[in-house]
């Protein structure tokens, strides 16, 4: 198994850390992992993104042009990659914000509300383990406890009181993922 | 008070002044009549004297001291133009119980190491720097150094050194006094027997400073003549040294026990 | 197993800096490379290990406080990127006189000049030809993976001391940015400063009473002393290349054609071989680990194996592949493909430069 995974919206929204979160789970199951930002000055407030890649292999390059799946999070991030995704792919993306939906008929495309639900849960900062949750109900390559043991690995001591939240948060991602359009 | 022999003075009952052993037998490669010889000696007989040579790591600059390490017989490291401060760092800060210092002449310290001198000093690294200020670069042929007088004739200031177009003469002793990291600062001379028993004396306050606790930089300037970049004897430069340097950098010290006179 | 962890190339590099027993890290940020000294900072290897950190005014200040306790015998690193290396040289090229054992570190960027903050491996030239002046060498290793730059650490130690020279770990922005796990090896002992006294006897250390002083100095004023300098010189770096070549193949076995490429890059030709060999291409991958000393010989046995084209893959105008050209010496054709001024270059691009440049070409 190898999975090839962009993860692309604005700095802000968690997009480093839900990557970061997915590679740990990975090692927790004994894969091999990268984890590949974008850096730079788009940091600072701009677009980020980062290119995650999860195998059972050794990994060859962490950077790619092409993705087994893009999770997209913002307008510029949808222009940008939608046309990245491998014909029979996965686009996942939460319609806040944009104004031009994905259009294209050979992927699989599923639309996640992140940021309602996560407003809705009382607490913004969930926003990504929403779409965390999404992602791993259309591919699930990690196993849910496996992603708690990366959570506990990357969130500081001091944050683990908040995991339970972030699992809710996973779950909600994972009931509310909507099919917008299926090829396979 | 009766006349001795030659035979009478070399008598060792006669003896006034014994050679420290921490110079070598090298012959001083200095011009005769510079400072730089009587400014070593110094250094060598307070580290005879503190019993510190087991402990004592010194840096040569770039500059007529470059060699210092043939003269100088005890462990040392020779270092890039104007680093010193920064080799000195390098060491003190991996073996803090051992006694480390700089030797440096003007263009070294107070041109192309500015940065490396200010920001140890300001860091106040407990290690001790020598300044050896004679307003000219020697080793190259008497070029304009950063310490140069206004006025002052050198060999890319042929007509004088023009402050408007070439700068003033940076008091570097009197600006790194004003940093924190500095604990005792002077400025000496060793042209005449008793300036020499004063400039010895900070000299050894300086590395009993660095001994006695993590105090900061102690920093000796040595106002020096430099007769062949002077271009004159050297009973005339001194002469100089004493009528046109010396109202410039005046004698004394300038920070003492951290706090400025 | 060492301990696994998610870890930045950076980070790594940091760790095992305190885990190889260093004795003081002293550098100056730049980006992409900052995390080292932010790592080491928030980790206090002081209170770990008594190791020594700090932030110099400078690169320049940083590599001459590399000298000076390097010069004490200490294990020391520093680290930087592109123009901050630039700065370095003066520090090495007298590293390299004093013969002055260090591990550096460059996290490449685009240049010439400020350049960009993006990836690059355009200061080949400078890693492997000598950077600053006069006739040296310096052992250059290329990692091409988070693990490689925690393990080139303790390598770069052991092959700067055991040569007293400089040990450089030619990184880029994608291997210092990128995670991927990594498993620590367990922490050395820092030397005691009677080891260091009794074990190096060119290191000053202050001379004890009855003993010769030592000396470090790159200063022979006598030319025909410093030509026996030079000649001594000349001689190590033959022991290193002699004795020091790494590298590494991907189904190199059958192969037509080969990319010889090194760190960032080379992670990305081992994609474009994967998708070649799909399309029935016999492509192979050579991956330089040592970039100085050059794997010449080895090349010149593939070559001599009947491979037909040797494409060199760099995100540089060309560097490398004058290396790969000298190595092969003629026996087969040797083509030049690389992104640079901070863009990386793709897998499908690489197949493509393949496809016309050697194949087709």
């Amino acid at each position: 198994m190898t999975e090839e995974l962009i993860i692309a919206g604005f700095g802000g929204q968690g997009v480093l850390s839900m990557g970061k979160i997915l590679a740990y789970s990975g090692i927790m199951q004994e894969q091999e992992v990268s984890w590949m930002p974008s850096y730079g000055p788009e940091m600072r407030g701009g677009t980020a993104n980062v290119i995650v890649i999860v195998s059972d292999e050794r990994i060859s390059s962490p950077i790619l042009t092409i993705f087994d799946t893009a999770i997209i999070l913002n307008q510029q991030s949808m222009d940008k990659f939608e046309k990245s995704v491998r014909p029979g792919g996965v686009l996942i993306y939460d319609p806040n914000g944009i104004t031009r939906h994905p259009e294209r008929t050979d992927i699989n495309i599923y639309q996640v509300e992140g940021a309602r639900l996560a407003s809705e849960m009382g607490n913004a900062k969930i926003f990504n383990m929403v779409i965390l949750g999404a992602y791993l109900k259309v591919k699930p390559i990690v196993k849910l406890d496996n992603v708690i043991k990366g959570l506990m690995k990357s969130l500081p001591v001091r944050y683990h009181k908040l995991i339970p939240l972030n699992e809710d948060a996973i779950t909600m991602g994972m009931k509310n993922v909507v099919d917008k359009n299926i090829v396979n | 008070m009766t006349n001795l022999t030659l035979e009478d003075i070399i008598k060792p009952e006669n003896l006034v002044h014994e050679r420290t052993k921490l110079m070598t037998d090298k012959t001083l490669s200095y011009c005769p009549g510079c400072g730089h010889g009587t400014a070593h000696h110094i250094i060598m007989e307070v580290i005879e004297e503190l019993d510190m040579q087991e402990q004592t790591i010194g840096v040569a600059p770039v500059g007529c001291s470059v060699l210092a390490y043939d003269f100088m017989n005890i462990d040392m490291q020779q270092a890039a133009h104007g680093r010193a401060p920064a080799v000195a760092t390098g060491i003190k800060r991996v073996y803090p119980n051992k006694i480390v210092f700089t030797y440096q002449g003007d263009g070294d310290l107070a041109a192309i190491g500015t940065a490396e001198t200010i920001h140890a000093c300001n860091r106040g690294e407990n290690i001790v720097i020598v300044f050896v200020n004679n307003g000219i670069y020697g080793m190259t042929g008497g070029q304009m150094a950063p310490t140069t007088l206004p006025g002052m004739k050198s060999s890319t200031s042929p007509y004088g050194r023009d402050v408007h177009d070439m700068g003033n003469p940076l008091k570097m002793t009197e600006l790194v006094a004003q940093l924190p990291g500095t604990y005792f600062v002077t400025r000496q001379a060793v042209h005449t027997p008793s300036a020499v028993r004063k400039a010895k004396r900070s000299i050894r306050k300086a590395f009993e400073n660095q001994r006695d606790g993590n105090h900061g930089i102690s920093f000796v300037e040595i106002v020096s003549n430099c007769n062949s970049g002077w271009k004159m004897t050297p009973t005339d430069s001194n002469v100089w040294m004493v009528e046109n340097m010396l109202p410039f950098y005046p004698l004394g010290d300038i920070k003492v026990d951290g706090k400025l006179l | 197993m060492g301990e696994l962890k998610l870890m930045k190339g950076n980070e790594a590099l940091a760790e095992a800096a305190i885990r190889a027993g260093a004795d003081a890290y002293f550098g100056y940020p730049i980006t992409p490379q900052s995390e080292v000294i932010e790592y080491l900072m928030a980790e206090k290897p002081h209170e770990r290990t008594g190791m020594v950190v700090l932030q110099a005014e400078s690169e320049v200040a940083a590599i001459n406080m590399v000298y000076g306790a390097a010069g004490a015998g200490k294990r020391v690193m520093t680290s930087s990127s592109s123009p901050g290396i630039s700065l370095k040289q003066e520090g090495l090229s007298y590293m390299a006189g004093a013969e002055l054992p260090c591990v550096y570190a460059n996290v490449v960027r685009g240049g010439p000049g400020l350049g960009t903050i993006q990836p690059s491996q355009a200061d080949y030239f400078q890693s492997t030809k000598g950077g600053g002046h006069g006739d040296y060498r310096q052992i250059v290793l290329a990692p091409a993976s988070v693990q490689e730059m925690s393990d080139f650490v303790k390598l770069g130690f052991d092959l700067a001391f055991k040569y007293r020279t400089p040990v450089l770990i030619l990184s880029d922005g994608v291997i210092g940015q990128m995670m991927e796990k990594v498993e620590l090896f367990d922490q050395m002992p820092r030397l005691k400063d009677e080891e260091i006294a009794e074990n190096f006897e060119w290191a000053t250390t202050g001379r004890k009473k009855g003993t010769e002083r030592t000396i470090i100095t790159s200063l022979a004023l006598q030319a025909h002393e410093m030509e026996a300098h030079n000649l001594h010189l000349q001689a190590k770096y033959k022991t290193i290349s002699e004795n020091e070549v790494r590298f590494e193949t991907f189904d190199c076995e059958d192969a037509e054609y080969i990319i010889v490429a090194y760190g960032s890059s080379a992670r990305i030709a081992q994609k474009t071989v994967q998708i070649a060999r799909k399309k029935g291409i016999k492509v192979g991958l050579f991956r330089l680990i040592s970039l100085y000393p050059f794997p010449s010989a080895d090349l010149q046995k593939l070559c001599k194996q009947g491979v037909k084209g040797f494409l060199a893959v760099e995100m540089s105008a060309g560097q490398m592949v004058e290396d790969v050209m000298l190595a092969v010496k003629g026996c087969a054709k040797v083509e030049h493909f690389g992104r640079f001024g901070g863009i990386i270059h793709t897998p499908e691009e690489v197949l493509k430069a393949l496809e016309q440049k050697i194949i087709g070409g």
